[in-house]
């Protein structure tokens, strides 16, 4: 395991803000933290990076403890908001953070480049954009070869093909054996990039599984959408007893378990049937069945 | 080291775009210019040699100056990066909080050496120029480059650990200034004033010298005037201090920047990000 965590909890002034949190990522697994604000996400990130101290539990980062020599030199990190001196211009910031880890700082442009910035890497920071600073963030946690990513809304500032190239990049990263933590806000985009979802709710970790589970366990209606062959509308919606929502579109809802045989009786109608959508729960219907199991 | 120096090249950048550089070079070289100038009528009566004359002068300068740009490139160094939000990243590389910390004390201690440099040479040139004889002063001036250092080293030391305890700039620059002013400028005047109230007593014979010594301002200039054949031109309350010893003065403006650094370093270890 590359990230180990059992029964973390955290007080501040007396107020519980992770409470018995416990999971791990695996090399080349790709995790997804979700939470709301205040969650306790970044706070969780700032107790694996060794910026602060859990008050119970363990927590072991590439099998050392956080914040040691092993467990900084394997670990890399993309802050939200990712700031930086705005005097130094992009390159030499990156040079400074190779040096940092002891590697070639002539590796620089070539990093930028990796991230899109290699025609701003003369420039000072403080003219970039947000979606720039965030790329050169990026481009520091690509330094050397991390075995851990931990990355605090990484696509925060990102257009959506900024992100697309990110999450390509993130990709190759686990393929390589990268262990990937990373916060969003974004329910959507990480559905199809990550292989487990954990939801941090008030400090209270309510789930910690791959999203097809979560959609199993949440036993979220399906939602079935039935394009019916013109005329025949009414008469699908009455034999399926779904409603109709125009005039060629039936809509039905089923639970997760008798999905197969609602398709049965849809196929059984033959010609009467154009086409037939099978909508899951989104993660935004999974996410907040959990936040809400716990909060009552 | 090579952490060290990573981090004390990035400041020494950032420190030259903002043109710290420029204002500390410019501020040594001008006032060094005008002390030069002041100090070019005859001194005969003296019988010292230009140079020792100017460096009496420089190290009256020195004393505000050295801590007053020290304190001014450092009261940011944690208190910034805090503002800016950059200290949680750096923190998470596999560089200590005392290796950060030295790169930034590498940086500034290498732009107060080179402000020093300039406004020092500019002194020495003007007064080989008008005096022949002014060689013989080299050795004092040189005792004042690297104790101006020490000075320098000490103040830096201070204005990190303000730094790391504000952790908001302008908290640190309010308090830098005020510690300046009391070190500086006030501590001297209490001084003066106890022993005037004192009148010869316990305080002047027994705690005044000890008083002395404990800040390093004072101990710079007694340590650089007592050294020097010059110091009746430029006595003030070093006068009233010639019985310490030498020696005491050079071990406080030795101890005191490594004093001072790890207290930076306490402060800033209780910074969290």
């Amino acid at each position: 395991m590359c990230l180990t965590l059992s029964q973390v909890t955290k007080l501040y002034d007396g107020r519980t803000v992770l409470d018995d949190v416990g999971f791990d990522v695996a090399p080349g697994e790709r995790v997804a933290l979700l939470g709301h604000n205040g969650a306790g996400k970044s706070t969780l990130m700032k107790i694996i990076l060794g910026l602060i101290t859990a008050d119970q539990g363990t927590v072991s980062v590439l099998g050392d403890a956080p914040g040691s020599h092993t467990a900084r030199a394997g670990t890399a990190y993309l802050p939200e908001n990712a700031a930086f001196h705005p005097a130094l211009t992009g390159e030499e910031q990156i040079r400074y953070y190779l040096r940092l880890r002891s590697q070639d700082p002539d590796l620089a442009p070539a990093l930028l480049a990796r991230v899109g910035l290699a025609d701003a890497a003369k420039r000072r920071i403080g003219t970039y954009s947000k979606g720039m600073r965030q790329r050169v963030g990026l481009a520091q946690a690509l330094i050397g070869k991390p075995r851990l990513m931990v990355l605090d809304e990484p696509t925060s500032g990102l257009d959506p093909v900024s992100r697309r190239e990110f999450y390509e990049i993130l990709d190759e990263l686990a393929l390589e054996g990268v262990a990937i933590l990373l916060s969003s806000h974004a329910l959507t985009e990480v559905e199809a990039r990550t292989d487990r979802i954990v939801i941090l709710s008030g400090g209270v970790m309510v789930a910690n599984d791959t999203l097809g589970n979560l959609r199993r366990r949440a036993a979220l209606p399906i939602r079935l959408q039935v394009s019916a062959h013109p005329g025949s509308a009414d008469q699908v919606a009455d034999k399926l007893s779904g409603g109709r929502r125009n005039g060629v579109m039936v809509d039905l809802t089923c639970g997760y378990d008798d999905k197969l045989a609602r398709l049965g009786d849809i196929a059984a109608l033959g010609a009467m049937i154009d086409d037939v959508e099978i909508i899951p729960p989104s993660l935004e219907d999974i996410y907040s069945h959990f936040s809400k199991g716990a909060a009552s | 080291m090579t952490r060290i120096l990573a981090s004390g090249r990035a400041e020494f950048l950032i420190a030259l775009r903002n043109r710290w550089v420029t204002i500390a070079v410019v501020m040594m070289a001008l006032f060094s210019m005008v002390l030069s100038a002041a100090g070019s009528a005859p001194t005969g009566a003296l019988g010292a040699d230009k140079l020792s004359v100017t460096v009496a002068s420089l190290t009256s300068l020195a004393v505000y100056l050295v801590p007053l740009v020290a304190l001014l490139m450092s009261f940011d160094a944690v208190a910034g990066e805090v503002e800016r939000g950059t200290l949680p990243l750096v923190l998470t590389y596999p560089v200590s909080r005392a290796e950060l910390l030295l790169g930034k004390f590498t940086a500034h201690l290498a732009i107060l050496a080179l402000a020093v440099a300039v406004g020092y040479g500019i002194a020495v040139i003007a007064a080989m120029v008008m005096d022949p004889r002014a060689a013989l002063g080299i050795p004092a001036l040189v005792r004042l480059f690297w104790t101006s250092l020490l000075l320098g080293a000490t103040f830096l030391g201070i204005g990190y650990a303000i730094s790391a305890f504000a952790r908001r700039p302008g908290a640190a620059a309010g308090l830098v200034i005020g510690l300046w002013l009391v070190l500086i400028v006030l501590y001297d005047l209490g001084l003066l004033a106890a022993i005037v109230a004192d009148d010869g007593g316990v305080f002047t014979t027994q705690v005044f010298p000890w008083l002395l010594l404990g800040n390093p301002a004072d101990a710079f200039r007694l340590y650089n005037l007592a050294a020097s054949e010059a110091t009746a031109a430029a006595a003030g309350i070093a006068g009233a201090a010639n019985s310490i010893p030498q020696i005491h003065a050079l071990a406080s403006i030795m101890l005191w920047p490594i004093a001072a650094f790890g207290l930076a370093l306490m402060a800033f270890r209780k910074v969290t990000p």
